[in-house]
């Protein structure tokens, strides 16, 4: 136990644990820059959507590991790699939810919202993303869990992060390190799903909570 | 395993892909652990399916039961694999090998399972029911031959969900000893020989890819009152 503090209070545990985060923050934000102006521009047309949504679904379906190790030949070792790598793992979930749920607004409303002479730049602000926002913040949530439990393996293509730890307890037989390392990454995967989970409820509009109290949907 | 071929590995930079090392090695090497994935994915799997279809029906059922589980099952689903697989080893007292890997992977697909079997049924109307009930059938008899059939395309939705996730964990589950196709990469890292990795992460996404598909067609031809396009999440 005392050593398993120990290595939680070594300076290059502090800093890996930060690196461990800025890849989260960063891949994730990189990925919604990408997602949400793309599902903007395809969510009108049922072709482009019905693409962008079967790109998303096959990204989702590559396997993290196998993602970063493409990255290996590419770009060589080290963290701007494994950033890119973890950026394109969070596109897809994003995206997704982006396209179904700026889709799934109902055409009455869109109809109402021209009717009162809104521009389409004013519906897609005021009207759409608010509705679609719960739903973009579930894949947002996805995304940032995910990238959490990838940065772990950043550790292969020599990207740092807390997988260091899990791998170096794991070549000196270590419990305490490896431990330390796959705790805190738990600890972090928790508040980040949970972190989500409260913005996504503050991010839903009013009238939308009401709307879903009273058992009606959007669609 | 592979120690054999170290005098294969190429000497400073070469072309990425060594065609002729995958022509002599792809029966003896690759090929099995391909085999050993499909196989630990799809044993998961099938254990998952017994666990969560169950555990599912009775949640529909009795609504207080429902919250925990999602808790439960929640969390095992939010803790990154590689986290799991270390406290499985370390904390609970594996030893390496398949057994540790399995239990994540079926810890890992319950989740989805679950959530989808109680959608599902909660998907079925309850006009149908009373219909069913009309005709005389016992609440089994409602549950096999009505309920379960309709909700069949949601509880297949999930399947595909949990198997793509699986695939994908399965090869970080190399890395304690489980096989599959994870051994490839780790190989190809450890003696830096691209082929080797590039062959382990082409052939685990094609793998995971497949599966989608294999479930989306499955999901289609389960469905055929509701085929229409843009399905997601």
């Amino acid at each position: 136990m005392s050593e398993f503090m120990g290595v939680l209070q070594r300076p290059d545990f502090i800093e890996n644990l930060i690196i461990h985060i800025e890849y989260v923050v960063l891949a994730t934000l990189f990925g919604i820059l990408i997602a949400i102006p793309v599902a903007v521009l395809v969510h009108r047309s049922d072709t482009a959507s019905t693409v962008a949504i079967n790109i998303g679904n096959v990204g989702r379906a590559v396997p993290s590991l196998a993602v970063l190790v493409l990255m290996f030949p590419l770009f060589g070792l080290g963290f701007d790699s494994a950033l890119f790598a973890l950026t394109l793992l969070a596109v897809p979930p994003i995206l997704i939810n982006a396209v179904v749920g700026l889709r799934q607004v109902s055409a009455q409303i869109l109809d109402s919202a021209k009717g009162m002479g809104l521009s389409g730049r004013q519906v897609l602000t005021g009207i759409q993303l608010p509705i679609a926002a719960p739903i973009i913040f579930a894949g947002i949530r996805t995304s940032a869990v995910l990238v959490v439990a990838s940065v772990t393996l950043a550790t292969f293509i020599g990207g740092g992060g807390l997988g260091d730890y899990i791998v170096e307890g794991y070549q000196r037989n270590s419990s305490a390190i490896a431990l330390a390392g796959a705790i805190t990454v738990g600890i972090l995967a928790i508040i980040t799903e949970l972190g989500f989970a409260t913005l996504e409820r503050t991010f839903t509009p009013k009238g939308l909570r009401i709307a879903q109290k009273r058992g009606r949907a959007t669609k | 395993m592979l120690a054999f071929l170290q005098d294969f590995a190429p000497e400073g930079e070469q072309s990425f892909i060594d065609w002729e090392w995958l022509g002599d090695n792809f029966t003896e090497d690759v090929v099995p652990a391909f085999l050993q994935h499909i196989f630990l994915c799809f044993v998961s799997l099938a254990i998952a399916i017994v666990i969560a279809v169950p555990l599912g029906i009775l949640a529909a059922r009795y609504r207080w039961l429902y919250p925990p589980l999602t808790i439960v099952t929640g969390f095992f689903y939010t803790i990154p694999s590689f986290s799991m697989f270390t406290i499985l080893l370390f904390i609970v007292g594996f030893s390496v090998g398949v057994t540790p890997a399995i239990i994540s992977l079926v810890l890992y697909s319950l989740l989805v399972l679950i959530r989808n079997v109680v959608t599902g049924l909660d998907s079925v109307p309850p006009e149908t029911k009373d219909a069913a009930r009309g005709m005389g059938l016992t609440d089994r008899q409602i549950l096999w031959r009505v309920e379960l059939p309709l909700a069949l395309p949601v509880i297949v939705a999930g399947m595909r969900i949990a198997i793509v996730t699986v695939i994908g964990i399965a090869v970080i589950g190399s890395y304690i000893g489980a096989g599959g196709l994870g051994d490839l990469i780790f190989d190809g890292i450890t003696r830096d020989f691209p082929t080797l990795y590039v062959t382990g992460a082409v052939l685990a996404t094609i793998l995971a890819v497949g599966a989608d598909l294999l479930f989306v067609g499955m999901e289609r031809l389960l469905s055929p009152w509701s085929r229409r396009a843009g399905g997601a999440t």
